[in-house]
């Protein structure tokens, strides 16, 4: 239990030190990075309480593939980061003023002790407990309870999928495009001509015949 | 021990700290998009706690879907914003002005 307590704290702090660097540093490819260790830290506390399937899932699809995406657009952009971070110490006094009142605000509740007026739940009140797989328990409830919802999130994805190849793409100049149309409707004045050469006779010259 | 508590207090730093970001980096859209997926974390960070101290695991298909929708946003975000980038040559916030509003 010890050994558990240390782990939380040891990525609590790394949590919360990365995701401050996340929104400080000047270099925005040192941002990305930054929030992919807070995110692997996020990923480490939410293991510690035994939702093993979406720890992973955050791993594979937000270290995966959102932060690689996040990575390929910071490196494709061009953009002038000294000029971007100008109003940086104007705002931190209004930056620091909101964070204090959002987490004292938070903490207030939480410290009057709202939330732990009922003691944990007996275990396996909802389908969490000690014995089944946590990926059992949400499989089923995600093909029976939410399965309605579920297919909606693949709808959701497929439209975001062609929502942004859609935004991007930029037409099909700059490329050699086969019109297959074109292609099999072509005829064959359009293709050959024959032209009437006049023979051209050499004169063998005395010295020339090498072949 | 680990309590509630501990996961409600990090959650709400976490939190805190991306509101800080929204307000510090104006400049500069990748970075608000970044603080908003640290806002999500923190909110679903809540989620998983209150999922395990509640022993229903309905809060963890909550984050699940939360996780589905954060995905297709950041990939419509960039999109938008490799399109802006493209057309304007900028992507700080206070530039973006063409709408007027």
């Amino acid at each position: 239990m010890e050994l558990k307590a240390l782990v939380f704290y040891v990525f609590a702090a790394l949590t919360l030190v990365s995701a401050t660097m996340v929104i400080t540093v000047r270099n925005a490819v040192r941002a990305v990075l930054s929030l992919v260790l807070t995110f692997f830290c996020a990923a480490v506390l939410w293991l510690l309480t035994e939702a093993e399937f979406l720890s992973i899932a955050l791993v594979l699809v937000y270290v995966g593939a959102v932060m690689v995406l996040f990575l390929f657009v910071v490196m494709m952009l061009d953009v002038d980061y000294a000029a971007v971070k100008q109003g940086f110490t104007r705002y931190l006094p209004l930056g620091v003023i909101a964070a204090m009142l959002v987490f004292f605000g938070i903490w207030g509740m939480v410290r009057e002790g709202s939330f732990s007026l009922g003691a944990p739940a007996a275990a396996g009140a909802g389908g969490v407990d000690g014995d089944t797989p946590n990926i059992e328990v949400l499989g089923r409830l995600l093909y029976t309870d939410y399965f309605y919802a579920f297919e909606l999130a693949a709808v959701i994805l497929l439209v975001a999928l062609i929502a942004a190849v859609a935004l991007t793409f930029r037409g099909t100049r700059m490329r050699k495009v086969q019109d297959v149309g074109r292609q099999v409707n072509v005829s064959k004045e359009e293709r050959l001509r024959i032209v009437k050469v006049e023979p051209v006779r050499k004169h063998p010259t005395p010295s020339g015949d090498k072949a | 021990m680990i309590t509630l508590e501990h996961y409600l207090v990090v959650s709400s730093a976490l939190f805190a700290i991306s509101i800080a970001g929204i307000i510090l980096n104006r400049k500069n859209v990748i970075t608000l998009l970044m603080c908003v997926e640290l806002l999500l974390l923190a909110v679903n960070t809540n989620f998983i706690a209150f999922s395990r101290h509640l022993g229903d695991a309905t809060g963890q298909i909550f984050v699940f879907f939360i996780l589905t929708v954060a995905a297709a946003e950041a990939a419509i975000g960039l999109a938008i914003l490799v399109v802006l980038f493209r057309n304007r040559g900028t992507i700080d916030v206070e530039e973006l002005d063409e709408l007027k509003g």
